[in-house]
């Protein structure tokens, strides 16, 4: 299927300078694999979203996402991502510091973390399933609040708007926000703490002076984080809505399984390109605030 | 700690882990509720939605698939990313950044862009090299490359790599024996790791498969559920307790391991 | 402190112990791990609470007080400076707290670093500073907001041995210019002999002795004390008459009502003293050297009586040259009391 990994140069001696050349062949099964698998496609979407119908660079397909249909996917998806992930950063927070105030080898945290590992990658499938059993329109916590006249979907069911795909995303977030920020919190010294109380300080002293301040970073790239995350997410919402609908990776699927009409072939490249900018530009926010985190809380 | 704010931290504890837990635990209860449904509101609970999972050659077909990428997915893993780290680590450490950055690529890549690239290339695949489904192992081996790579890592990290290699090599043994007598034994929970990481991406994967119209697990889950919802529920909570015992098993088994930074990219 | 009582459950941390320090007095609290020192300091801060006893700082009973309210600085053995901040920054902390004006907390903290040592490194931050620079960071910044008592819980264990003796003498240095109560925490005995007024060894939850340094070396109240600071003998004796006889030397007792029979005598280094002997027979105190280690200005000898028995020698190097190793010498013991030990273990570590 693939080439086997190929170290079985026999370790010679210190070759000086003529080892060098040898020791690149390690090296070569991987970026031959990666440069397939992952460059490949890459360029390919690249290279495409710049390609016009008939050949030739041109930036005509990004006009796709300038149209009034297109920005309002982008919006939706954008609102839905900023939401979601500031809501999940701020309850998984909450949750993380309950756990890591607990024994750190005892039973609860290790279950939450394992719970949260699964949940994190909780697959948008089962998660809609999930859902829809919960408070879809024949879900069982739906019917216990109207059997004791609670119509929770009184004026709309907004189930399935925007606000309904919020609040099933945080099922996810929060258990990511704790699997990322956790290692945040652990970082923080007792004798910070400490410190503080030796000098004078409260608490209110200690969490605006020391604590706020040292998790800030963690805490706003975990939220950049869950961004990219939402933003990037397809399973959950593929499962629960018609096609075509108001999200942009909804939007590449119709493109790619050709249910709109194809007038814009290079709009799915252009499309997924747009979504490779915006989520690197977040991740790499994201790398640069974990720099500063692990410097001070490693 | 004072009396006082070791009481408040309780409460704050009990009241914190009570809502949340209601909140995970709800969603998860209404899948087994909903699996276990008669046919009528007023009918007893059963199991016949589970049985059904045996009977629907789909599904069936679908969990058969999806263990066996996840398996293939974690070996070739395993073959491909622990030989090439070790190398760069003894051999090449100017472009381990190099390998680190390529490893966390796919997180800033969404699968669903990803796709759109991955769609040409997989007709070529189909016709040249096989038209199984088990191709997705190509794709779904990068997909795990940032959470296997960061596992691998850590447990790279955490034994002396140098100094043990080359004490082995002193005495005589090449890189093969090295390799499997030496390095594997020496990081178990981080092999564990990465490969049960792997699993659960694997096993939790729609995307891709979805958008290349292969009939994996979560297609399958997906596809059955228009039609039999109650069975298509029981995979899924199924397959997510199954995810929760391994990692469970995870914790418990490679608890010595320190504290692994978790990189997410929720694939769903 | 008096009387303070810790448990933990059904270990007791802290058993009644007494303390009273005079002001300016700079007290090292030694002992092995897990004998309740850092307990005892910690129950000073006001970082746990005493289940009985009371502190009492200059006559006000602080015992119910949390640490924010006692007024104590505190300089932890590790992690002591915030990350974020400068040194600077750390030392004005306690200032910024108070409300100070940014030109008071400039002008105080910028004083302390000065008598620190380190006023060229205001706007580094923790992880630009060394070990011990951080916890002479540390110490200006217990010190700026002029507290009634300082409490150090083994700044220098975390160090490197040279960075160590340097730091223990700066903060003796320091301690000294301002004329501030201390309690110094350490398992380390040379620390403590070196920059206490008196120290107080402890064990298990109690005092075995408080003193000043001299006399916890030279005159050890009891067979813990006498192992666990400074170099012991164990040496096989009998007790009788009211002296104990050790090998063929008697020698007087330091406790008089030790019962007679078979026991261990506690004998220093420094009381063994060699002549080397040409070749002269046997006898229960002649023995060969078997080793000479170089410690500077004194040296120490390891000589082998031949029943299986060593005993160490401290002297002055000069002197230690006329017996190499190899010499057959002959040992007298100098008839100093010694303390006898109870049972027949080895009590704690150095």
């Amino acid at each position: 299927m693939r080439d086997t990994p190929a170290p079985t140069t026999a370790a010679g001696p210190t070759g000086g300078g003529r080892r060098f050349p040898l020791s690149w062949i390690g090296a070569v099964p991987f970026f031959a694999y990666v440069g397939l698998f992952l460059l490949l496609p890459t360029a390919i979407v690249v290279i495409g979203s710049i390609t016009a119908p008939g050949g030739g660079v041109t930036l005509s397909n990004f006009a796709g996402i300038d149209k009034p249909f297109m920005s309002k996917v982008f919006a939706n998806s954008l609102g839905v991502s900023v939401v979601s992930a500031v809501a999940g950063a701020v309850l998984g927070a909450i949750l993380a510091y309950a756990v890591v105030t607990g024994n750190p080898n005892g039973l609860l945290r290790r279950s939450i973390m394992s719970a949260s590992g699964v949940l994190a990658q909780f697959g948008g499938v089962a998660l809609a399933f999930a859902f829809i059993a919960t408070i879809g329109t024949t879900g069982f916590v739906y019917v216990f609040l109207k059997s004791h006249g609670i119509d929770i979907y009184a004026n709309t069911v907004w189930f399935y708007d925007p606000p309904g795909i919020t609040l099933i995303y945080l099922y996810f977030q929060i258990p990511l926000m704790v699997l990322v920020f956790l290692p945040a919190l652990d970082g923080i010294r007792p004798q910070w703490r400490e410190a503080t109380e030796s000098l004078g300080g409260s608490t209110w002293h200690y969490w605006r002076y020391v604590a706020g301040p040292l998790l800030a970073p963690a805490f706003l790239g975990c939220t950049l984080l869950l961004f990219a995350n939402a933003f990037s997410a397809y399973a959950t919402i593929s499962a629960l809505l018609t096609n075509g609908s108001n999200y942009v990776p909804l939007q590449i699927q119709a493109l790619l399984t050709g249910e709109t009409e194809q007038s814009q072939p290079g709009l799915a490249q252009a499309l997924a390109l747009a979504m490779v900018l915006i989520v690197v530009v977040v991740m790499t926010l994201y790398a640069l605030l974990q720099r500063r985190t692990s410097r001070w809380l490693q | 700690m004072s009396k006082s704010r070791r009481l408040k931290l309780r409460i704050f504890r009990v009241v914190v882990l009570l809502l949340m837990g209601a909140f995970f635990l709800l969603p998860i209860g209404a899948m087994l509720e909903f699996s276990t449904r008669g046919n009528d509101v007023t009918s007893p609970r059963t199991l016949d939605a589970w049985v059904r999972i045996a009977q629907t050659p789909g599904l069936v077909k679908g969990i058969v698939v999806s263990l066996q990428l996840a398996v293939i997915t974690s070996l070739g893993m395993l073959a491909l990313l622990l030989p090439t780290m070790v190398w760069v680590r003894l051999r090449l450490p100017r472009i381990s950044r190099i390998v680190e950055f390529i490893c966390l690529l796919p997180l800033t890549v969404p699968a669903i862009a990803l796709v759109v690239g991955l769609k040409p290339l997989y007709v070529w695949v189909n016709i040249n090299v096989t038209p199984s489904v088990l191709a997705l192992a190509f794709a779904y081996l990068v997909l795990v490359l940032p959470y296997s790579y960061r596992a691998l890592d850590a447990g790279l990290a955490a034994i002396d790599l140098k100094t043990l290699s080359e004490a082995a090599q002193s005495l005589g043994a090449g890189w093969g024996t090295v390799m499997l007598r030496i390095i594997i034994p020496n990081m178990p929970s981080a092999i564990l790791n990465a490969s049960l990481l792997s699993v659960a991406l694997v096993l939790g994967e729609y995307t891709v498969a979805n958008l290349l119209n292969f009939q994996n697990l979560q297609v399958e889950v997906a596809y059955v559920g228009l039609t039999d919802a109650n069975t298509s529920t029981a995979v899924a909570v199924g397959a997510l307790l199954l995810a929760f015992v391994l990692l469970m098993v995870l914790t418990l088994v490679g608890g010595r391991l320190q504290q692994q930074h978790y990189i997410p990219g929720q694939r769903a | 402190m008096e009387e303070l009582s810790r448990r933990y459950g059904p270990v007791v941390a802290l058993n009644e112990l007494t303390l009273t320090m005079a002001p300016g007095e700079l007290v090292a609290l030694l002992g092995p791990s897990g004998c309740g020192k850092t307990t005892a300091l910690r129950l000073v801060a006001g970082l746990e609470e005493a289940n009985g006893g009371r502190v009492v700082f200059g006559g006000k009973d602080v015992t119910g007080l949390p640490a924010s309210k006692r007024d104590v600085g505190m300089v932890f053995q590790a992690y002591s400076l915030f990350p974020h901040m400068t040194a600077m920054q750390n030392v004005a902390f306690g200032l910024t707290l108070r409300h100070k004006t940014a030109d008071e907390r400039k002008k105080r903290a910028g004083e302390m670093l000065e008598l620190v040592g380190l006023s060229g490194f205001a706007d580094r931050y923790a992880s630009q500073l060394s070990g011990g620079q951080q916890q002479r960071v540390a110490l200006a910044r217990a010190l700026a907001i002029e507290p009634t008592v300082l409490l150090l819980d083994e700044p220098l264990s975390a160090l490197d041995a040279k960075v160590r003796s340097r730091l223990r003498d700066e903060i003796r240095r320091v301690q000294l210019e301002i004329g501030i109560t201390t309690l110094f925490v350490t398992h380390d005995q040379e620390e403590a002999l070196a920059i206490a007024d008196r120290v107080g060894v402890m064990q298990s939850g109690h005092l075995e002795q408080l003193g000043p340094p001299t006399e916890i070396y030279s005159r050890p109240a009891t067979p813990f004390v006498a192992e666990f600071v400074g170099l012991t003998n164990r040496l096989a004796g009998e007790v009788k008459f009211g002296m104990v006889e050790v090998r063929g030397t008697q020698l007087p007792l330091v406790q008089p009502n030790a019962p007679t029979g078979p026991a261990i005598a506690l004998v220093r280094p420094e009381a063994v003293s060699l002549a080397a002997e040409a070749a002269m027979g046997n006898g229960p105190l002649v023995g060969t050297v078997i080793a000479v280690a170089f410690l500077g200005a004194t040296s120490r000898i390891t000589v082998d009586l031949g029943d299986g028995v060593t005993v160490l020698a401290q002297m002055p190097t000069s002197a230690a040259a006329a017996t190499p190793a190899g010499t057959r010498v002959r040992l007298a013991l100098r008839d100093d009391p010694v303390l006898i030990a109870r049972e027949e273990k080895a009590s704690g570590d150095a």
